[in-house]
């Protein structure tokens, strides 16, 4: 036991879970005290000792299922009779309303031509199938056809070198997956009275079936999986299909469900970052010597001044000032951005956004009157005036025509954040304008998308701007942008990378 | 200050609580599980009234075998702090509980001496013994010391208490988001060797092992020490057959059919990505007004008029009312009725 439990730690660690040794002993106790029978105990026990945070649970299920996989009793497809097992299980569970009207699956398909698949008429029957299982809602029905889909027609062969996906993209596509909603819908509005179902009926049934269709697309995921373990291993599975912790992954090539999780992750990482942009050196607690309270409190000492007091500085009202780039080069980082953006402005007071491309333009008014952020991220891309020539990023022009209308705003007590890849395509960087704006701003903070290795590289003007900022990060991923508002933390300021030279003075 | 330390050292009390820290290998566990099984753990939380799934049990199964803490993360008003509460009266154990929050220190958390009680003794001191010799003001210094830091000085804080407590008891470490991340540090010795180092008295022991819950609402990530100490649960919002189970539950004169019809539309109101999704307890509230208000099945207008008991943000309302279909009069109506409580909701 202790041996499995090893392993499976190793496995947790290569999914880049961070399982510390005194976790793995908590779970060797867990394991002690709950034995092996329940499998979805033992996954509960595993889960609560190990992954300590929500984000990596998704990551810790995939590690669990494949090293703890049920190993299918199930021969690899092809096999006739167990198919028409399945099939006579389906029948036989009466849920089929299908059924009814006179032919069984399981005779639909003996009769057909055993090296098609696709588009054939049992491809049909499967998927009125599924559609009925789906209409019934009965997780038991939705497993079997799932399987029987699995089996039938995902044309898995044994050792084929290909991945999961494609097995599942031929599963559903015989299911016509794509089309399933809209079939059920149908069926629904067919079986309401009179035919027509009021508008929150209709959006009550969407959702109950979206959640039924979510759920056969698992069951037939998983399905696959199975198979593909028994097929080749565990190990090797694991490592193909393993992907990167959301905090890891990488903005710039995120998909959009890795976007969409970001987005979820990042309303309370922006909370801090607002806070703390704005935050003024709270750590320099004393201001100048109050010589007045120094003289009343030396009269409790006989009038020795033995302990001095200070003035408590003022807390200012924090300004800040975001200037986004959201060009096309940095099309995925734009979306994270204007979140964020989003994000920060409906955190705080006193924020004033911009975006550009070759022009800018201010958004706060467009962020703030829109709560709704997918909403207000398209009326940013839509109505912001940020073309002026030909709509290929030119920060040079932005920041030039940002000192010149807006310039007035930035004062000492303003933080200017910067979020762009600083790549000019080769327009002349204007780089005084930093100059100047770091004269009249109290910090100014770029984060970049790029990889470190790549500033300066090609059009890139990224070192030019960085010696007038005080720091300069790079910024691809949830775990680097909380890293950064962790360090603004740390000490009220960023510490002086050697990004960055500090304050010119002037 | 620094003096009294030193002294604290060469008079440590010896009062009822104080041993040696524990070993590594475990603490001294007298303490006697209080579920036999994990089944044991679900129908004793459903008899006070807490429907559980198998991962909250398994989990609140191990923390009491292992003697662990435990973690609960999860979205607002998913009962977080309710199954520490059901988990308490179910082991008719005694509840203490902290509230964190910003700003949160030792003086508010673990003990406090309680200084003006101290004062009073110093000052009874002189009024009595101001005819002694140098000698005996000596002794008597020494005396004293030993006196003002003892128990009858102490004032107890909820984490000392859970600590001290001879009976069964349930500790609620509430929001432990809210305060900062050093502050967390006071937390560490407490959870993994159940014990509060007192300098002038000495380290208090469990006598017997608390039931730890700590919660929090994920609004920051919390200290790698602190998660590593604990076991992790979350708890999100319930699935459709365990809200509906709940519902019956919480509100017993409902009809099924209306329970059902309330958890699927708020199952559709969280999958719209609003601002705040209707927590749990929300979800009770809109129950009990459906029932009060006589309704035997939902429409539109039923909705447009009783949604503001599960959306508090005026934006929110109105995607919903779009979303849901209802009409555009019961719209005005939301928006000119609770206008003015929806703004105030945001800060």
């Amino acid at each position: 036991m202790l041996e499995l439990l090893t392993t499976f730690v190793e496995e947790l660690r290569e999914a880049g879970l961070p399982v510390s040794a005194t976790e793995s002993i908590d779970a060797a106790n867990a394991l002690h005290q709950i034995g092996l029978e329940n499998r979805d105990v033992l996954e509960n026990a595993l889960g609560a000792t190990m992954c300590k945070s929500h984000s990596h649970w998704k990551v810790f299920k995939t590690t669990f299922e494949i090293f703890f996989a049920k190993i299918s009793e199930e021969k690899l497809p092809g096999d006739e009779e167990q198919e028409r097992s399945l099939l006579r299980d389906i029948d036989g569970s009466g849920l089929l309303r299908y059924r009814q009207s006179g032919n069984s699956l399981l005779e639909a398909n003996l009769s057909l031509d055993r090296r098609d698949n696709g588009m054939s008429p049992d491809s049909r029957d499967l998927a009125q199938a599924a559609l009925e299982a789906l209409l019934s809602g009965d997780d038991n029905l939705i497993n079997m056809v799932a399987r029987y889909a699995v089996l039938r027609f995902a044309g898995m062969e044994p050792g084929r070198p290909v991945g999961g996906t494609y097995y599942l993209y031929r599963t559903l596509r015989a299911l016509d997956y794509d089309n399933l909603a809209a079939k059920i819908m149908d069926l629904e509005r067919a079986s309401a009275p009179g035919g027509v179902l009021s508008p929150l009926q209709e959006r009550l049934a969407r959702d109950e079936h979206k959640f039924h269709i979510e759920k056969l697309r698992t069951a037939i995921e998983d399905e696959i999986r199975r198979h593909l373990i028994a097929d080749r291993g565990a190990k090797p599975l694991a490592r193909s299909i393993r992907k990167p912790l959301l905090e890891d992954v990488d903005v710039m090539h995120a998909s959009r469900e890795e976007l969409e999780g970001m987005r979820k992750a990042i309303q309370p990482l922006s909370r801090k970052l607002a806070v703390r942009l704005g935050r003024r050196d709270r750590h320099i607690r004393k201001g100048i010597l109050d010589f007045r309270a120094t003289m009343r409190q030396s009269l409790s000492t006989g009038g020795v001044p033995l302990l001095p007091k200070f003035r408590s500085p003022k807390p200012s009202k924090p300004e800040i000032v975001i200037l986004a780039d959201i060009s096309g080069s940095v099309a995925t980082f734009a979306r994270f951005t204007l979140q964020l953006l989003h994000a920060v402005a409906s955190q705080l007071k006193g924020v004033r956004s911009f975006v550009f491309i070759d022009g800018i333009d201010e958004v706060t008014d467009l962020l703030a009157g829109h709560e709704d952020i997918a909403e207000a991220v398209r009326l940013v891309s839509t109505e912001a005036d940020v073309m002026w020539v030909d709509g290929h990023s030119d920060y040079g022009h932005a920041f030039t025509v940002f000192l010149e209308r807006w310039g007035e705003s930035v004062g000492p007590r303003t933080t200017l954040l910067i979020l762009g890849d600083a790549r000019n395509n080769y327009h002349a960087p204007q780089s005084w304008v930093m100059q100047d704006l770091r004269r009249q701003a109290r910090s100014i903070f770029w984060l970049n998308p790029e990889p470190r290795s790549y500033w300066g590289t090609g059009d890139s003007a990224i070192w030019e701007y960085a010696i007038y900022c005080d720091t300069v990060v790079e910024c691809r991923s949830l775990k680097q942008l909380e890293n950064f508002v962790t360090e603004l933390a740390g000490n009220g300021r960023l510490p002086r990378g050697h990004s960055s030279t500090g304050r010119i003075a002037g | 200050m620094g003096h009294e330390r030193e002294w604290a050292g060469a008079y440590m009390t010896d009062s009822a609580g104080v041993t040696n820290p524990p070993t590594a290998t475990g603490l001294q566990n007298n303490t006697e599980p209080i579920f036999q099984s994990i089944e044991e753990v679900s129908s004793q939380l459903a008899s006070v009234g807490y429907l559980s799934d198998e991962a909250i049990s398994s989990v609140v199964y191990l923390a009491d075998h292992l003697s662990k803490p435990v973690l609960v993360e999860g979205p607002a008003g998913t009962g977080k702090t309710e199954l520490a509460k059901s988990v308490a009266t179910a082991a008719s154990a005694k509840l203490l509980r902290l509230q964190c929050y910003e700003g949160l220190d030792e003086s508010k958390a673990l003990y406090e001496w309680n200084y003006r009680k101290q004062l009073l003794r110093i000052q009874a001191e002189r009024v009595i013994g101001s005819d002694d010799d140098a000698q005996q003001a000596d002794n008597s210094w020494f005396s004293l010391e030993g006196d003002i830091f003892s128990e009858e000085f102490l004032l107890e804080r909820p984490l000392l208490s859970a600590i001290r407590e001879s009976g069964r008891v349930v500790l609620l470490v509430d929001e432990v988001d809210r305060v900062e991340l050093e502050t967390e540090a006071l937390l560490l010795e407490v959870l993994s060797e159940y014990q509060v180092s007192i300098p002038e008295m000495g380290t208090v022991t469990a006598s017997r092992i608390p039931m730890v819950f700590l919660t929090s609402n994920g609004t920051r990530e919390l200290s790698e020490a602190l998660k590593r100490r604990c076991l992790f649960l979350y708890l999100d919002y319930p699935d459709i057959e365990r809200e509906r189970k709940i519902i019956v539950s919480r509100v017993p004169s409902i009809t099924t059919e209306l329970a059902d019809q309330i958890a699927r539309i708020v199952r559709s109101l969280r999958e719209m990505d609003l601002k705040k999704d209707p927590s749990v307890s929300e979800t009770i509230d809109w129950a009990r007004t459906l029932v009060l208000l006589g309704i035997k099945s939902i429409d539109e207008n039923v909705v447009g008029d009783t949604l503001w008991v599960l959306l508090k943000y005026r934006s929110d309302l109105e995607k919903a009312a779009k979303e849901l279909g209802i009409p555009q009069s019961g719209v005005a109506r939301i928006g000119a009725t609770h206008d003015g409580t929806a703004r105030d909701g945001k800060r």
